[in-house]
């Protein structure tokens, strides 16, 4: 007798629940639900599951469900992996009404703190946004074993159409390819903002993805841009950050992954990361050099704060845009890290009023005193204000509010 | 029950009797004037007692005997060593060894390890229960097997019911880490040291017998006697009275979560923009890891401002201790030390001060400590979008939690409190909370997750805070936005007629009640 099961269910679980699913031989459909939330939406549970077998078609089977405060989406998710276990059928067709679509990135946003949370658990992702990363990213590679891919890849569709990630970017960490291309049919349609690529070596990786997401965009007739952050965590990929960076026109940053580059170079990670500063700098400089961003690895140590706020403040120093976050709490940390110094502010002021004023004049140059102001530097002051207006450090209407001195 | 059952101030229906006595519905904050006299214990004479000053006797069933336990009677404990309890259970095996039947267990709070009472429940030793009723108990009286009502009371409310004579204790059974021979008695010294002993303080008082046990006798005088040897009957010496190492529950540990933390810290950002952190204000944080990263990040905003508080309300933890020592309070004012550090705080500390539910909760008084905080931070099970809450029940409408101190505080100047705003997937706002344990009216500031939600009739605060950048939203924004992540409005539990427990008011009227969960 064939038998699948998918998700988890006992102690220490919560927010998910385990489906098996049993054939019988025969005919007709049983269904045993155990739930921790049984009073308050067990009629609503049990409309889920004859909904979902109704939709798969099922007879001839036992459907067994072990509740632990699962939300719709995660029981969907659950229900569904165990029948492709089953018998390998294709329920793509079947998901939650959207509660939440994404509503789209922009290139050259802030990108300061981005929250990893495991692609296979759904209890983290659903407060996620509460917390205030600039992006969030469910990850499909390092934190799912190789034998739960299939749920994960699930789990995470679905969450990118039900769970409310509110103003963070919407990212999703595939696995490399060709696993990653399987991911990427499962995500695409989905709205996520930005695929991050793991453990990239050459420009062809990056085009390869960027093509498998255009076919699958052109197929659905979207528009929707999704932008790619490669991830460079090697030797090779160090070498080739420039071409990466370079190899389509939807990457927008390149991240650093630490891990797994020390490994590769046969040093030990320390906290003074002497080792990695070489491939720390040259893959910052092919990002600048290629115009996109650069993005510092994560910072391990969930309990140091004040090594994570020496870590970001050093990352600022060095110019990268933003910095890996393992636990909620490390976001503020990083944001404090990251906005603008007083002096900066100061100074990004007397720019920015001083392009004001040529505009005003219709003048083509920005002048400072007797100093000229090349563009990029007005753009980089531009930027500051407005980090120093979302970090809480300006105010919104600061060109109207008289200077006090 | 038949009974007749009326519709109380808060619009729920009560009964007007409970366990054959005379009850009073609710009749709102600060309405129901009680007249006449506090309670009277027994008038004692010393030639009835040894001279020598020694009261021990061979074991707890002959002092139950002595004391002239019969059917019927109350009998109280407290409960300081919290799940590490080693004698109440005894007292009530004592009891069934003595033949006894249908007593009345009025304890100051019972804990899983209470459990054991279930079987004195069945086997009609026990009666029912007055105070909370957690886990095992509260699951059992929930399914509607108690024969009694089970009455549960605030902290300050125990006080008030004890000197109003609502409840007369028969024998008071007083577990006290170090005791001399005369009943003089103490919570702090002694290897069973588990704090103080202010919830015995109303059963030492006015109960007709009062049983001092402990495991650590040490020659008259015992000093300082939290308790007072002249209040006492007998003392009884056993090998181990209680584990103190269990006073130190799940409870009093900083949260790991990180929504909760967030919510901690939201709150005491709140706290900091409505201006109530100042030089010399007060503060309560109780149990709860939520309140307890409530005070650290307190904590870390004084040592910043350079703010020191007056005092500190406690249950203490070494926490609320290093805030101490570390000055950055006067006092500690102390009702239940939460961890071991606390106990040799308030063992070793002059401003480390015991207290009792008569100086902190009670409501028939002149003022309590309660009322003269700045502000206060509580859990709750459930909130509703008038600000009322509930503590007692679970969202399946089962008996959960006790009162604890929980409605006397609500009299604080500002009351916060912290909750997520679902649990799994269970939503903690409400449109109406299944048990009404405290008023909205009493209730300032509702901090979740997903928003801070102040109390209209709080326009002060919402003016103090309305540039603070704080997530200031409206309850009921709040609400449906939960309930569409938890998918959709859920179904209320299903309750029968049957009135297994009423819900005390700091006054002694019935606020609610709690039934019968309906078979599924």
């Amino acid at each position: 007798m064939n038998r699948a099961v998918a998700g988890r269910s006992g102690r220490g679980v919560r927010s998910d629940c385990l489906v098996e699913i049993t054939e019988t031989g025969g005919s007709g459909v049983r269904i045993e639900m155990q739930s921790k939330v049984d009073v308050l939406y067990g009629r609503a549970n049990r409309a889920l599951l004859e909904e979902l077998i109704s939709f798969f078609k099922l007879d001839g089977v036992n459907v067994r469900v072990e509740d632990s405060g699962a939300l719709p989406y995660t029981i969907a998710a659950r229900f569904e992996t165990a029948i492709r276990r089953l018998n390998g059928v294709d329920g793509t067709g079947w998901l939650p009404p959207a509660r939440v679509q994404g509503t789209g990135s922009v290139r050259d946003r802030f990108r300061r703190s981005r929250l990893y949370l495991p692609g296979n658990d759904p209890k983290l992702a659903i407060n996620a946004c509460v917390h205030g990363a600039d992006g969030l990213i469910l990850d499909l590679e390092d934190s799912v074993a190789s034998s739960e891919k299939d749920a994960a890849r699930i789990l995470v569709r679905n969450a990118l159409r039900a769970v409310d990630f509110g103003a963070a970017e919407r990212m999703v960490r595939i696995n490399q390819l060709p696993l990653g291309l399987e991911d990427l049919d499962a995500i695409v349609p989905q709205h996520p903002d930005l695929i991050l690529l793991p453990k990239v070596e050459s420009a062809a990786q990056v085009t390869e993805a960027a093509a498998h997401i255009r076919r699958l965009q052109d197929g659905a007739g979207s528009a929707y841009e999704i932008y790619l952050m490669p991830i460079i965590e090697s030797a090779k990929g160090a070498i080739e950050a420039y071409s990466i960076a370079c190899a389509s026109p939807s990457v927008v940053a390149l991240a650093i992954g630490l891990e797994d580059y020390t490994a590769d170079i046969g040093a030990e990670r320390t906290l003074e990361g002497k080792e990695s500063a070489w491939m720390r700098g040259a893959v910052l400089n092919a990002a600048r050099a290629a115009g996109v961003q650069a993005i510092d690895t994560v910072f391990s140590d969930v309990t140091d704060m004040d090594g994570l706020f020496t870590s970001v403040l050093e990352a600022k120093a060095l110019g990268f845009d933003g910095k890996g976050c393992i636990h909620p709490r490390q976001i503020p940390v990083v944001h404090r890290g990251f906005a603008p110094s007083d002096a900066e502010i100061e100074k990004a002021k007397r720019i920015v009023l001083a392009f004001d004023d040529a505009e005003r004049q219709g003048l083509g140059v920005v002048s400072l005193g007797s100093k000229m102001i090349d563009p990029p530097v007005v753009k980089r002051a531009q930027r500051s204000i407005r980090l120093a207006i979302m970090s809480g450090l300006l105010e919104n209407d600061w060109k109207e509010t008289p200077d006090e001195q | 029950m038949s009974n007749d059952l009326q519709r109380n101030a808060a619009g729920r229906l009560v009964p007007t009797q409970i366990n054959g006595e005379t009850a009073i519905p609710y009749k709102g904050v600060g309405a129901h004037v009680p007249s006449g006299r506090k309670t009277a214990p027994l008038i004692s004479r010393c030639a009835d007692y040894p001279a020598d000053g020694n009261k021990v006797v061979a074991d707890l069933k002959t002092a139950l005997e002595r004391a002239g336990l019969r059917d019927g009677m109350t009998i109280s404990s407290h409960h300081h060593f919290r799940n590490g309890d080693l004698v109440a259970n005894q007292v009530f095996d004592a009891a069934a060894e003595l033949g006894v039947k249908d007593l009345r267990w009025f304890p100051s709070a019972s804990f899983p390890c209470h459990e054991p009472m279930i079987r004195h429940l069945e086997s009609g030793v026990l009666h029912h229960i007055e105070g909370s009723m957690n886990g095992p108990l509260g699951a059992y009286a929930s399914e509607g097997k108690m024969r009694g009502t089970g009455v549960l009371r605030s902290h300050g409310g125990r006080y008030q019911a004890v000197q109003d004579g609502e409840v007369h204790i028969d024998i008071a059974v007083i577990a006290a880490p170090t005791s001399d021979p005369f009943g003089n008695c103490n919570g702090v010294q002694g290897p069973s040291a588990c704090g103080g002993l202010g919830f015995a303080l109303a059963d030492a008082q006015y109960a007709d017998r009062v049983i001092v046990v402990t495991d650590n006798l040490v020659p008259f005088p015992c000093v300082p006697w939290q308790i007072m040897g002249n209040h006492v009957d007998y003392v009884v010496v056993m090998d181990k009275i209680g584990e103190p190492e269990k006073i130190v529950s799940g409870t009093t540990n900083i949260t790991k979560s990180p929504d909760r933390l967030l919510i901690a810290e939201l709150t005491a950002r709140f706290v900091e923009a409505a201006g109530i952190l100042k030089d010399g204000f007060s503060f309560q944080a109780g149990a709860g890891g939520t309140s307890l990263a409530f005070a650290i990040f307190l904590r870390d905003m004084m040592r910043e401002k350079n703010i020191r508080a007056r005092f500190v309300r406690g249950g203490s933890t070494r926490y609320l201790v290093d805030m101490l020592e570390e000055g950055l309070t006067d006092y500690i004012l102390d009702g239940q030390t939460f961890d071991l550090a606390g106990v040799a705080s308030m063992r070793d500390n002059p401003r480390h001060i015991h207290t009792n539910p008569f100086v902190s909760y009670n409501y028939h008084n002149k003022g309590n400590i309660a009322s003269m905080l700045d502000v206060v931070v509580l859990g709750a099970t459930e909130v509703d979008t008038h600000f009322n809450a509930n503590v007692v029940t679970h969202s399946d409408g089962r008996l959960l939690h006790g009162i604890g101190g929980w409605q006397n505080c609500l009299f604080s100047k500002c009351t916060i409190l912290p909750i997520p705003s679902f649990r799994d997937r269970i939503p903690v706002i409400v449109d109406e909370v299944t048990t009404l344990c405290g008023p909205g009216e009493l209730i300032d500031v509702i901090v979740t997750e997903r928003g801070i939600a102040i109390n209209p009739l709080r326009q002060d605060l919402i003016e103090a805070t309305k540039n603070s950048g704080l997530p200031i939203r409206s309850i009921d924004e709040i609400k449906e936005e939960v309930e569409g992540i938890c998918g959709g409005v859920p179904d209320k539990p299903q309750f029968n007629d049957n009135i297994i427990a009423a819900i005390k008011w700091v006054d002694g009227t019935v606020i609610d009640v709690v039934r019968q969960v309906a078979e599924s």
